[in-house]
């Protein structure tokens, strides 16, 4: 397998794909949003319960490639506990990482989606679930979707 | 001489290159095809030589240029066997063939509660323009069922379904996802003793089988250049010509009117009525072109080598543990697709790229059949002219290789 391959296919992501965390809908949920990727098909939904500025919970659900639903998957992991203004400066490093492959400066899991920048075509398949979460974040209803982000 | 199958790879130059380190392998023939030598040199020459606008145009070139342009259309009448090359309008692709219709045709003749009638296995080209016409008329979209594990047209329903309602009945050729070639001249006959206006859409069908218009006895026919070894840019609208002379125009410019007053216009009859600005002629002229290619390799023949490859695929694939595979087990268009239990097309797409393999996964333009089929994605492998079977071993073993990865 080439590199820029195996970059992309880490073991964490194989492993996030394979055994989502966080996965199914959340009946305390407070907060939801939908988001999909029309070019490709992709569909995440994320359910999070907001306690005060802190994300208490948070799940996904969907369907899509393996970096999509890796992405998803760590994501819960990542955001759960985290207030939504840390939920935000998060995300601005996710996507530092998959659009220029530059790993965070703290250890981090999310260092596993560097190879996704390799695969321009795959960036919106990382950040699809990141975007519903914010929308949620924000309680905006309207639906995320990738052909309104660059990325 | 030789035949031109002999030496049919060299027609191809883009296929003798390595991709990620292999040899490439191109199975995304219904996407786009490659376009042969003979193609990409008459839009050189046409350029280099002949190039100049069309019509009302005194100069040589211009001349010329509309000689090249009209015997186009004439090649192309030829091709899919209409009466006259008023009946042959060049539009963009089968896209806006299919759009045409329904907002010329369908604005004059749908009324509300009127039905037009579609089936489960449209492309979204074939469906999205209905229901905008549907929404702007009152007229009802309603749809023949896709049945059965092989992705058949229910037939049987057909009868309930040709209610005295149906103004119109458009369906596909030959289905992009499940690789079904349905039954053109049965439906058409069955709509036409009811009346039924019928619009096939042959994007998938054109380049890979003989179609024969009056064979199939359909009202228009609309298909694109792309698919079947040409450029991109140009397609084809066929339309009966009593029907056509009946339609208002779709949009207004130049070249379409036959009178203009600050009061009013009036309109040439078809096909310019319908072809407003300046028409895509290059494209047009390498259209043609491309007719002669595939009649030189003899459609008949294409039909039997893409159809024979999809068949060796489909046998081959069926052995891959957790397959599903889309459509008829028998006969089928030169294409298949498939869906493996646990790995995403996409991902499979990705690594079949790895292989220098070119397929295509996704919704294929099918959202609709795809719900119904309980999938969001597959992945599709389509053949050419110049495929070749070691190129389904290629196939075969990245997808053997990706599941191993995935498992």
């Amino acid at each position: 397998m080439s590199a820029d391959l195996s970059d992309l296919y880490q073991n964490v992501i194989l492993d996030h794909n394979r055994r989502p965390r966080n996965r199914g809908k959340l009946p305390t949920a407070n907060r939801s949003a939908h988001g999909d990727n029309p070019s490709c098909g992709d569909q995440c939904d994320v359910f999070l319960r907001l306690d005060g500025d802190r994300i208490a919970e948070i799940t996904f659900d969907g369907s899509g490639c393996a970096i999509s639903q890796a992405s998803a998957s760590l994501m819960t992991t990542q955001l759960k506990g985290k207030t939504t203004t840390e939920a935000e400066k998060l995300y601005k490093e996710f996507h530092e990482i998959v659009t220029s492959g530059k790993e965070p400066e703290e250890i981090s899991d999310l260092a596993a989606f560097a190879g996704v920048h390799a695969f321009p075509a795959r960036i919106k398949c990382a950040t699809l679930s990141w975007h519903a979460a914010l929308n949620a974040i924000k309680g905006d209803a309207a639906q995320a979707t990738t052909e309104s982000h660059k990325d | 001489m030789p035949s031109t199958w002999d030496s049919i790879r060299d027609q191809f130059p883009i296929l003798a290159q390595q991709v990620n380190g292999h040899p490439l392998v191109y199975l995304d023939n219904a996407a786009t095809t490659q376009k042969p030598l003979s193609v990409t040199r008459a839009l050189d020459r046409f350029y280099a030589l002949d190039n100049a606008n069309v019509h009302r145009g005194l100069h040589a070139l211009s001349m010329r240029s509309t000689d090249a342009y009209e015997g186009a259309r004439s090649r192309v009448r030829a091709f899919i066997n209409a009466e006259a090359p008023e009946e042959i309008i060049f539009t963009r692709g089968t896209t806006e063939s299919i759009n045409l219709v329904a907002a010329s045709w369908g604005s004059a003749n749908l009324r509300k509660g009127d039905v037009i009638l579609l089936t489960e296995m449209e492309h979204h080209s074939n469906l999205v323009p209905w229901q905008l016409i549907a929404q702007r008329t009152g007229a009802i979209v309603r749809y023949v069922p896709v049945t059965g594990d092989e992705g058949l047209l229910d037939l049987a329903s057909l009868d309930s379904l040709l209610t005295p309602q149906v103004k119109v009945l458009a369906f596909t050729h030959v289905s992009n996802t499940l690789g079904t070639i349905n039954p053109a001249a049965e439906l058409c006959a069955r709509a036409r003793k009811l009346g039924i206006v019928t619009v096939v859409d042959a994007a998938q069908s054109i380049g890979h089988m003989p179609v024969d218009v009056r064979a199939i006895g359909c009202d228009f026919l609309a298909f694109s250049g792309h698919k079947m070894a040409s450029v991109t840019g140009i397609g084809v609208l066929y339309g009966r010509r009593a029907l056509l002379d009946a339609m208002p125009p779709w949009q207004g410019g130049g070249g379409m009117i036959s009178s203009v007053d600050f009061e009013g216009s009036r309109w040439k009859p078809s096909p310019e009525r319908f072809e407003a600005g300046t028409p895509n002629f290059a494209d047009a002229v390498a259209l043609g072109v491309s007719c002669d290619f595939l009649d030189g390799l003899g459609r008949d023949k294409i039909q039997h080598h893409d159809g024979a490859l999809a068949k060796e695929a489909y046998d081959r694939l069926s052995e891959l543990p957790g397959i599903r595979i889309l459509g008829p087990r028998g006969e089928r268009g030169g294409l298949v697709s498939f869906a493996f239990d646990g790995v995403h097309a996409h991902d499979v797409v990705t690594f079949a790229d790895e292989d220098g393999v070119a397929l295509r996964g996704g919704h294929h333009c099918n959202q609709p059949l795809m719900k119904k089929l309980g999938l969001t994605s597959t992945v599709r492998a389509s053949f050419y002219v110049y495929n070749v079977r070691s190129e389904i071993d290629a196939l075969v073993a990245s997808m053997a290789r990706t599941l191993k990865f995935f498992a």
